[in-house]
């Protein structure tokens, strides 16, 4: 179809770029990041333009030996692609947020934003099981320099918890991955989605990587290094953590765990709706009582990954199209929030919840979009969360109606949490001078959130631009889990109709 | 003639290495330089004279040596790493006013014993290679003889040694005494015959102890941190590299050539070194303020990888010990060159770990090398180091020692903490007083050299790498 390498390109100009702004002055590494990350977003772009739903699974392939069974193959199905537009979609904004809140070792810092984003990109484009791990693992080296360096007070104890946590969780499915090399004679992650391990494996297999995934998306209980990341971290590094970093941990269950061990998911469906409904009641619970706005929103994103592994492991069309679409919804939404909080710390340098109110009347800018992005959280019908929410907790109902309960419990206290939360920031008296002195959204600030709204809106009101890529490769997922796929609970069964009068014999006894 | 021609190598080097002492005794503190450089050059040569005839011509001298790929390859890691270690030592012993150009010399000799030792085929001549080149080692570590610390690292390094040869020596006269032959081929056959009896099992437990010592697995590595210590800093890069990838091929050929008949008996021991190594190296550097000590507990949480690949007691497995041992040297040798980089404002060496505090913002470069060199050393992709890890974690789990892997792994989360420990210091705290520049371009060369071939850059030499050392590790079956 092209001629270019396009992901090979996508993945070699922030790094080339990341280089060069090793070499030079802060406003240089700043205009360096933010040209780079533009092009990969317009090779994102075309992508999603270029690529064909309905054309074969894998697109855009590239195939380089590089030696020792290994090799430099990079290739997108919808899925892949969607992460990878929404990776592209936030980097530029990530650039421009820390455009001044940054002033120390700007060039070290813009590098350290290229070199994550090329792992990233590189992550969701391996076709290669080893390319994806070293990617995958790759990350964990910039982020932990950037919640290091650039982080608040308690970055460094922030930063090893994020890295060790990560680190132990993936190395266990190093292990898994060594053994399903050994036993399928091939790295290629498209043969390895068509290979039947046998079952009694799957479900070791499973859990190998569950420990990865689970770490990274995160589930409950394995979920304590975010909040202390998110929290240390800088905005924009909290945007990337929990826009698209975290999103690895999904992309990595819908890519490998499900594909890769059917017979194993199907074994822990009632284990994965115990941990996703004690995670979306028990952290959104904690979130209502949270006083850092970031700590907030940052046990909100707990909560919110939950209905991907809800959605996920109902293993239907809704519930799979529902996580994806929550994937994304999330990356924006909570990116969005990040950003919300990030332009209230820069001028007041607090994130205590108390020391803000009424702001809508003197940033009315700010309490518009801050409200835009709240009613997404909650899943508002016409937001992209809706959309999501919706689709994911249809699925889960036709696997399991106790899972459904605990799902829209939490959509219930997310309500809560978000309103009450903008309540206290936007509304209501003003306490204090200083923040009552704030000016609005700069020009700058109105470039960064703005188009997130935009896409946000899209998302909900013509979700199919994002659900059309998807589809078929949802397809092929839902048609390999149909062996092993949950009756479910709650089949709708064929009623009986009306009763009729003097029919009373035989209602009981008939049909 | 041409049956010497498989022994060019170790020729040149023991040839060389007289001559280099005559120059060395006549011309005096005068000619350091010249004599470190001819060290080099012979160094260098010598590793080109692998090529041919020291790598295919197998057996010689009734089976007391043979020269194969297994050996070249060997030799081919341990002499430039040695002349890495000659280089490192340029301007470094100028303030002692006695000695200087006897160290390159040293170094040669020891050379000469470490290509014996990797080549060796029979007890005799594995016992002389050790010897030599512990004979060398011994006066190396004390070389700062004024420095107390150097002088007792010397001695030390000596009354340990010497302990660990006798028990070696004691081991190989059981292992003679029981078999009636000193040659592996020998020996192997005595495992073969039946259940080997228990003056055998003896024998074998002996000499693998006098191994490790070399090599310094747990739990014979008690003298690593005192001697890495208390050496010269560039006499500890050389211990750190050349002489541990000779003991670990002496011990690989020991095992599957000689004792590969018994290989459910030494597994069970390079096993438990292995795992105790590894998490003895990880858990005791926790707390470690210097960094030589810091590097000899990553040197033992090393061997402990490499020796999971020997456990595998396959091709695969040799294969993956002869890959990661290759790239640990790289990564060891440009660590230790970083912290020979490492002095105060009046020139003298410093080694606490909290003088790298912000040496980022100081000298990026430098931080940047030796931050590379961590990440790398802890195995987190996408630097190099993680591909030899992965590469032996992939034979344990071939053989079917999933635990092992899964153990070993566990092991390497753990001692990530304290290589992640230096790039917190000189990344994120608050800047130290700087040290002082140090004008060495061909030590700066190897740096960046060995930092790009363990940066992600590696994985193009993967494949040559990979088939280098498979050919090389199939020579032992």
């Amino acid at each position: 179809m092209n001629s270019l390498p396009l992901l090979t390109l996508l993945v070699a100009i922030p790094l080339i770029a990341g280089g060069l702004c090793l070499f030079a002055k802060p406003q240089g590494a700043r205009w360096i990041a933010l040209v780079a990350t533009l092009i990969d977003l317009a090779i994102g772009a075309y992508m999603w333009i270029a690529f064909n739903p309905d054309g074969p699974q894998w697109q855009f392939v590239e195939k380089i030996p590089i030696g020792a069974g290994v090799s430099w193959a990079m290739g997108i199905d919808g899925i892949a692609l969607m992460l990878i537009v929404l990776t592209a979609f936030l980097m530029p904004i990530c650039i421009v947020a820390s455009w001044r809140s940054i002033q120390t070792r700007v060039p070290e810092y813009m590098a350290s934003f290229m070199l994550m984003e090329a792992l990233m990109l590189g992550a969701f484009a391996a076709q290669d099981l080893f390319l994806f791990y070293i990617f995958f693992e790759g990350c964990l080296i910039p982020m932990y320099l950037i919640i290091g360096i650039w982080g608040g007070v308690e970055r460094i104890k922030a930063s090893y918890k994020f890295f060790l946590y990560t680190f132990l969780g993936s190395v266990l499915m190093l292990i898994a991955m060594l053994y399903m090399v050994a036993t399928a004679h091939t790295t290629s992650i498209p043969a390895l989605m068509a290979y039947n391990f046998a079952p009694h494996v799957q479900v070791w297999l499973f859990f190998a990587f569950f420990a990865s995934f689970a770490v990274k998306l995160p589930m409950w209980p394995v979920h304590t290094w975010l909040p202390d990341a998110h929290v240390q971290a800088p905005t924009a590094g909290s945007v990337i953590l929990a826009g698209v970093l975290l999103k690895l941990g999904g992309y990595g269950f819908i890519r490998f765990s499900l594909p890769m061990f059917p017979e194993g998911s199907a074994q822990v469906i009632p284990f994965m709706f115990v941990l996703s409904g004690v995670a979306v009641i028990y952290t959104s619970l904690v979130a209502l009582v949270q006083r850092d706005m970031k700590k907030l929103i940052a046990y909100s994103s707990v909560a919110h990954m939950a209905f991907v592994t809800f959605g996920l492991f109902a293993m239907n069309r809704q519930g799979i199209e529902g996580a994806i679409i929550v994937m994304l919804s999330h990356g924006l939404v909570s990116g969005a929030l990040f950003l919300v909080v990030g332009v209230i710390y820069d001028r007041l340098h607090t994130r205590e919840i108390v020391r803000f109110g009424g702001l809508a009347d003197n940033m009315p800018g700010y309490a518009l979009l801050f409200m835009v992005f709240t009613m997404a959280s909650i899943g508002l019908p016409g937001t992209s969360g809706f959309v999501g929410e919706f689709l994911s907790l249809l699925g889960t109902y036709h696997a399991s109606t106790w899972g459904a309960i605990a799902g829209t419990t939490g959509i219930i206290l997310s309500a809560s949490y978000m309103l009450w939360l903008y309540w206290r920031i936007c509304f209501g008296a003003q306490r204090n001078a200083d923040a009552a002195a704030m000016p609005d959204l700069s020009l700058r600030e109105w470039w960064c959130l703005g188009p997130i709204a935009l896409a946000v809106l899209w998302m909900g009101v013509y979700p199919e631009s994002f659900l059309r890529p998807v589809r078929n490769d949802v397809g092929r997922l839902v048609t390999r889990l149909e062996r092993v796929a949950p009756a479910g609970d709650s089949r709708p069964t064929l009623g009986e109709g009306a009763i009729h009068l003097g029919d009373h014999d035989h209602s009981g006894a008939g049909h | 003639m041409s049956r010497f021609a498989p022994l060019l190598p170790e020729i040149m080097l023991a040839v060389g290495g007289l001559v280099l002492m005559m120059l060395a005794a006549f011309t005096g503190r005068r000619g350091t330089a010249l004599v470190s450089w001819l060290a080099v050059a012979l160094l260098l040569a010598a590793t080109v004279a692998l090529i041919g005839p020291p790598s295919h011509a197998g057996p010689l001298f009734d089976g007391m040596v043979s020269a194969d790929l297994f050996a070249s390859f060997g030799k081919a890691v341990i002499f430039p790493s040695a002349a890495v270690a000659i280089i490192a030592a340029h301007g470094w012993f100028d303030r002692d006013r006695e000695h200087a150009s006897e160290y390159s010399v040293l170094i040669v000799f020891a050379a000469v014993g470490m290509a014996v030792m990797v080549s060796s085929t029979s007890l005799v001549s594995l016992y002389v290679g050790l010897e030599l080149n512990s004979l060398a080692g011994y006066v190396l570590a004390s070389y700062h003889r004024h420095d107390e610390r150097s002088a007792e690292a010397g001695l030390k390094y000596f009354v340990l040694g010497a302990l660990a040869s006798g028990i070696l020596l004691y081991g190989i006269s059981l292992l003679y005494g029981f078999t009636g032959t000193t040659s592996f081929t020998g020996v192997a056959a005595a495992f073969g015959r039946g259940t080997p009896t228990l003056g055998l099992l003896f024998g074998l437990v002996f000499v693998l102890a006098g191994i490790a010592f070399k090599a310094s697995a747990v739990p014979f590595h008690m003298w690593t941190p005192d001697v890495y210590e208390g050496a010269p800093t560039p006499v500890t890069t050389f211990f750190a590299s050349a002489p541990k990838v000779a003991s670990v091929l002496l011990g690989v050929r020991l095992c599957i050539e000689g004792l590969g008949p018994a290989t459910d008996a030494w597994r069970q021991i390079v096993i438990f070194a292995a795992l105790a190594s590894i998490f003895l190296g990880a858990i005791a550097a926790y707390g470690q303020t210097n960094i030589k000590r810091l590097l000899a507990y990553s040197s033992i949480n090393n061997v402990g990888f490499a020796l999971i690949g020997l456990a595998a007691g396959d091709r695969q497995g040799v294969s993956s010990v002869l890959f990661y041992m290759t790239v640990y040297v790289v990564m060891t040798v440009g660590a230790f060159i970083c912290v020979l980089w490492m002095r105060g404002e009046d020139g003298e060496p410093v080694e606490s770990i909290p003088s790298l505090s912000g040496l980022s913002q100081r000298q990026p470069g430098f931080a940047a090398a030796l931050a590379i060199f961590m990440f790398s050393l802890a195995g987190v992709p996408p630097l190099f180091g993680f591909w030899p890890k992965l590469l032996v974690f992939n034979a344990a789990v071939h053989a079917g020692y999933v635990t092992l892997a899964v153990a070993g792994i566990l092991g390497a989360v753990i001692g990530a903490y304290y290589y992640l420990k230096i790039v917190k210091v000189m990344y994120m705290d608050e800047p130290a007083p700087a040290y002082s520049k140090v004008r060495a371009p061909v030590q700066g060369f190897i740096v960046l050299v060995a930092a790009l071939a363990v940066s992600p850059l590696g994985y193009l030499f993967m494949g040559p790498l990979g088939s280098l050392s498979d050919r090389a590790a199939g020579t032992l079956f």
